[in-house]
């Protein structure tokens, strides 16, 4: 397999991380202030930065039958939870993500905060919302770079497309100022759902001692496969879906509930 | 002890999500698939998406149960 796929898969996934974390530090860097703000972005970047040179090389001196086995398995069940949340999204059943309305429910509580300094920090809140904000969103970037860079034995891709999706991400912020509404955040993580799942399924079963038909050209049909079968329980939800609003459907699990 | 917990809890909802039924069938699938392959002799490629798309369609359903009209 060639890197390009590699790239764009960990591009897409991490832009739409990015995206996430880009609200939350513009809701506290222009609500609260900009330098504790850089500051608890720039300790989140350090200790994801830390993790992936530690583990990364790591990862790599594995067996590859058992890191395609594990890595694969992590990233089915990781990718299967994406799509059934995305096709939960798509077929109504759950609000679609708004960035618009995050960033103002994290303004509101930024706004309410007291200004407190600790540990040469100025705002000691906008340190830490933007440090966990970025932290969070970033520890799922971390997972899809180290387990598609590990096994295509090629994290300097990986790490590449996680790079820039952060500074085309947080390049576009910084000239909006403003949260990037229009992304189409929904169908993209509906893709990248689709690519997680189909890359654990593909490398998972190799894991296993599976032969592919084709040997990497599976993943030419796998991918299709994939999107055909979570574009069709899409419609199946929608054509059972209750004429109600997304709003006043009731909340009958925590998943329809969750974000 | 509470730090411990609140890590595992934060890793276990990172990973299995909402629904960790599809977790198990995945596991159960590479399981069985391993045993197949090494202990059959059986290629079985097509178990695990067979097994990954049964698990998100009944995920789906039990998420959307109480929602129908």
């Amino acid at each position: 397999m060639t890197a390009l796929p590699l790239i764009l898969t960990v591009f897409v996934a991490c832009a739409v991380e990015a995206v996430e974390a880009l609200t939350i530090v513009l809701a506290s860097g222009l609500t609260r202030e900009w330098r504790s703000t850089f500051q608890g972005t720039a300790a989140a970047l350090v200790v994801l930065g830390v993790v992936v040179a530690a583990i990364g090389p790591a990862l790599t001196l594995l067996p590859l039958w058992v890191l395609r086995l594990v890595v694969g398995a992590l990233l089915a069940i990781f990718g299967v939870q994406w799509l059934r949340k995305a096709i939960l999204r798509a077929a109504g059943y759950k609000s679609l993500h708004d960035e618009a309305s995050a960033y103002l429910r994290e303004v509101a509580a930024a706004k309410s905060a007291a200004v407190t300094s600790r540990r040469g920090v100025r705002d000691w809140y906008a340190f830490t919302l933007s440090f966990k904000g970025v932290l969070l969103e970033g520890l799922e970037v971390v997972f899809i770079v180290l387990t598609f860079g590990a096994n295509q034995h090629n994290l300097d891709a990986a790490v590449i497309g996680a790079a820039a999706a952060v500074i085309v991400v947080a390049a576009t912020g910084i000239a909006v100022r403003a949260p990037l509404a229009k992304v189409p955040e929904n169908a993209m993580k509906f893709a990248v759902g689709i690519m997680l799942t189909s890359f654990g399924i593909f490398w998972g079963a190799e894991g296993a001692g599976v032969a592919w038909p084709g040997n990497d050209a599976a993943l030419l049909a796998l991918v299709p496969v994939v999107a055909l079968v979570s574009l069709g329980y899409t419609v199946l939800l929608r054509q059972r879906r209750p004429a109600v609003p997304v709003a006043s459907v009731p909340h009958t699990s925590e998943e329809v509930t969750s974000s | 002890m509470r730090r411990l917990k609140s890590i595992g809890a934060f890793a276990y909802d990172f990973v299995v999500g909402d629904d960790w039924r599809v977790a198990a069938v995945v596991v159960a699938a590479l399981a069985v698939t391993a045993l197949l392959v090494h202990a059959a002799g059986v290629n079985a490629w097509w178990l695990l998406p067979v097994c990954v798309f049964a698990a998100l369609g009944w995920s789906l359903r039990r998420a959307t149960a109480g929602s129908r009209s």
